[in-house]
């Protein structure tokens, strides 16, 4: 996966062919939005609408859908975002230590973005390493064993 | 030409496995070496990952632990035909992590490659599903009745009985549905399956649906798992092809379609009705039971709903018979189960074992105590709505009535091994605030107790009032187990209290009375 920087500026057009390639498919709202954010980088007001529109909903119900699932965004970004694991298994392998680290490395704290829109700092509740911990997710990259210096290297990579 | 195997694994990823085959390759060209690279599943090993297997004339060659800087070094010890190498550690099935356990459901993961479907026939692939076509959907259900398998994504619900039930009941659709919203930190074992032995979940949900007579299936996996999203997509494309899902399922004029949906990243869509929610494109919001999904499920439709693991077992059930999976185990608990052992412990990973093993056994002897090297000081079991289990439990046995009887729960089989640095009040107050974190909201206990119960916590860390407030978290846990409707809020208390009872000194208190249950 890469970096944020790499999804298109919306476009209605667009948008409505991703849209469009769920007719049929049952229960399409919640594939529908996550493919407007992989091709966008989040979901735009336009893109309810539209979907709305055609999946015959309100745009109520697919603001209440848009706001339930963490993963769904509702503005841009940062450039990069890296997701640190805040679940028990990382926790008891210094886990917390690493999120201390990352958020003072940057300067923000867990769901913020840099003031430059370079990092988004999120928290993920268990990525499955449990074994190999601290664990982050990084543009959809997995990287495990993490400790203070390492998580701060990352955030240096760029 | 030399085949040799490195994980593809998202665990194996995460420490550097990509870097070790783009050496691999690198190095190979540059030596004029041919080898075929196989991205296999992992053993469940993690404290050797990346490990590097060679197919040699002895065998798998494994060397632990490999970074790309190890692979000229690697090359030039002759490690493709096993040569020595202080990360050579012999044939990985020897190892006494691996040559311990009892693996049916993870016989083959690690071993083949996950895209192959001839290697998932060569290495007794689909044979549970000619068996079920031959016996009919009947006799399908009574094998897996006797093989005594329980639900294992943590209620424990005999999974026969359930497929009983969808059979039985009528509608113009029936749904199969898996659940890989494997959300339970601590817990990777579907994750590998779908990472490392994809047809057998297909050949799961092949079997389940014959039983049932349902048409079309879903997986539900949860986002963050990036890589199980894209092996299960693989291995359907290549089921499609080869005949094994579609209008004729392997020649039996059975239909069946499936596919894969991807969660949003909410905790609470591992509870099912959340689940079938968010597969109807709906808010993951947990309906009330009755109806249960077995009667009204998926767009109102009878739906069978299995964890990863209950349908990864079929197979063997079918091809084996029930009698082979239920002669292992003990008392209600039969068969295997995949535990996943996590956090500070220096041997996690994945073991499958018959019920009954010990806590213990599994954290000092299997698990070789702490990473850290500290003295293990809380062990929770069943993921963020499990207790923590004292040293002084560890004679529990792996078994869903043995740790019920002691106050917790087996849940999915993660196992997280804390050390004596852990602050169980910290914990307890975590545990409410993932709670408050992941509440659907639909029920009040469980939105509002979550919040107050880290307030109530939270003073009496900072030393208000402790014995009253203490009350009034006793109070509070009993509301939520007993008024919330499903186990987010049911079972937060468990870490809670277990937390209260056993680590009292941490909420600075000298004794705790037990609590009234």
């Amino acid at each position: 996966m890469a970096p944020n920087s790499a999804v298109r500026p919306w476009s209605a057009e667009h948008g409505g062919e991703i849209i469009a390639r769920h007719d049929g498919q049952e229960g399409a709202l919640l594939p529908i939005l996550h493919d407007i954010q992989h091709e966008f980088g989040w979901v735009p007001d336009e893109a309810v609408a539209q979907a709305a529109l055609t999946l015959n909903l309100s745009r109520a119900e697919v603001h209440g859908v848009l706001t339930f699932y963490p993963d769904l965004r509702r503005a841009p970004a940062g450039r990069r975002v890296v997701k640190l694991c805040q679940a028990e298994a990382c926790q008891a392998r210094g886990g917390r230590a690493v999120t201390a680290a990352a958020e003072a490395a940057i300067g923000v704290l867990l769901g913020a973005t840099t003031p430059d829109g370079e990092v988004t700092l999120e928290p993920v509740y268990c990525l499955g390493l449990c074994a190999s911990g601290p664990s982050a997710l990084v543009d959809g990259r997995p990287v495990g064993r993490l400790d203070p210096a390492g998580v701060r290297r990352l955030l240096e990579a760029g | 030409m030399t085949r040799v195997y490195v994980p593809g694994d998202m665990a194996a990823v995460a420490v550097g496995a990509d870097e070790v085959v783009a050496a691999l390759a690198g190095e190979a060209a540059a030596r004029g070496l041919t080898m075929e690279i196989v991205r296999n599943g992992s053993r469940g090993v993690f404290e050797l990952e990346p490990l590097v297997e060679a197919q040699t004339s002895a065998g798998r060659i494994g060397y632990g632990r490999v970074s790309p800087q190890d692979i000229p070094g690697l090359l030039d010890a002759g490690m493709l035909d096993g040569g020595e190498h202080p990360a050579r550690i012999g044939r990985p099935e020897d190892l006494p992590f691996l040559k311990r356990q009892t693996r049916l459901t993870f016989a083959r993961c690690g071993i083949i490659d996950p895209a192959s479907l001839g290697d998932y026939r060569a290495h007794g692939g689909w044979k549970g599903l000619e068996r079920a076509l031959a016996t009919g959907g009947q006799a399908v259900v009574e094998q897996i009745k006797a093989s005594g398998l329980r639900g294992r994504g943590g209620a424990g619900f005999p999974a026969g009985i359930k497929l009983e039930t969808v059979r039985a009941a009528s509608g113009a659709r029936k749904f199969v549905v898996c659940n890989a919203d494997e959300g339970d930190s601590g817990t990777f074992a579907d994750r590998m399956i779908m990472e490392g032995d994809p047809f057998l979940l297909i050949e799961g949900l092949l079997i389940a649906a014959y039983a049932v007579g349902a048409a079309k299936g879903y997986v539900y996996i949860r986002s963050e798992y990036p890589f199980a999203v894209r092996a299960m997509e693989r291995a359907i494309g290549a089921a499609y092809a080869a005949g094994f899902l579609g209008p004729d399922v392997a020649g039996s004029y059975f239909a069946f379609d499936l596919e894969v949906r991807v969660g949003g990243g909410a905790y609470v869509c591992g509870e099912e009705t959340s689940l079938l929610e968010s597969i109807e494109g709906k808010r993951g919001q947990v309906r009330a039971k009755p109806p249960l999904p077995a009667h009204e499920g998926l767009f109102g439709m009878p739906t069978a709903v299995n964890n990863v693991l209950t349908l990864a077992a079929l197979p063997f059930v079918l091809s084996e018979g029930a009698k082979a999976y239920a002669d292992f185990g003990m008392g209600r608990s039969r068969g295997t189960m995949p535990i996943q052992l996590a956090g500070d412990i220096k041997n996690g990973g994945l073991f499958e074992t018959a019920f009954g093993v010990t806590l213990g056994e599994l954290v000092d002897d299997i698990g070789r105590g702490t990473l850290s090297g500290r003295p293990v000081r809380a062990v929770q079991v069943g993921g963020p709505l499990g207790a923590y289990f004292p040293r002084a439990l560890f004679d529990t046995p792996f078994d869903y009535e043995a740790f019920a009887a002691r106050g917790g729960i087996v849940g999915h089989g993660g196992v997280v091994v804390f050390n004596d640095s852990v602050d169980m009040a910290e914990q307890a107050r975590f545990a409410m605030q993932f709670c408050a974190i992941e509440s659907c909201g639909k029920c009040t206990p469980c939105r509002i107790g979550s919040t107050r119960g880290v307030e109530v916590i939270e003073r009496i860390i900072a030393g208000e009032r402790r014995a009253e407030n203490l009350e009034l978290l006793n109070d509070l846990c009993d509301t939520m187990k007993l008024g919330s409707l499903c186990a987010l809020g049911g079972l937060t208390p468990l870490p809670v209290r277990s937390a209260t009872t056993h680590f009292p000194e941490d909420f600075g208190l000298t004794a705790q009375p037990e609590p009234a249950e």
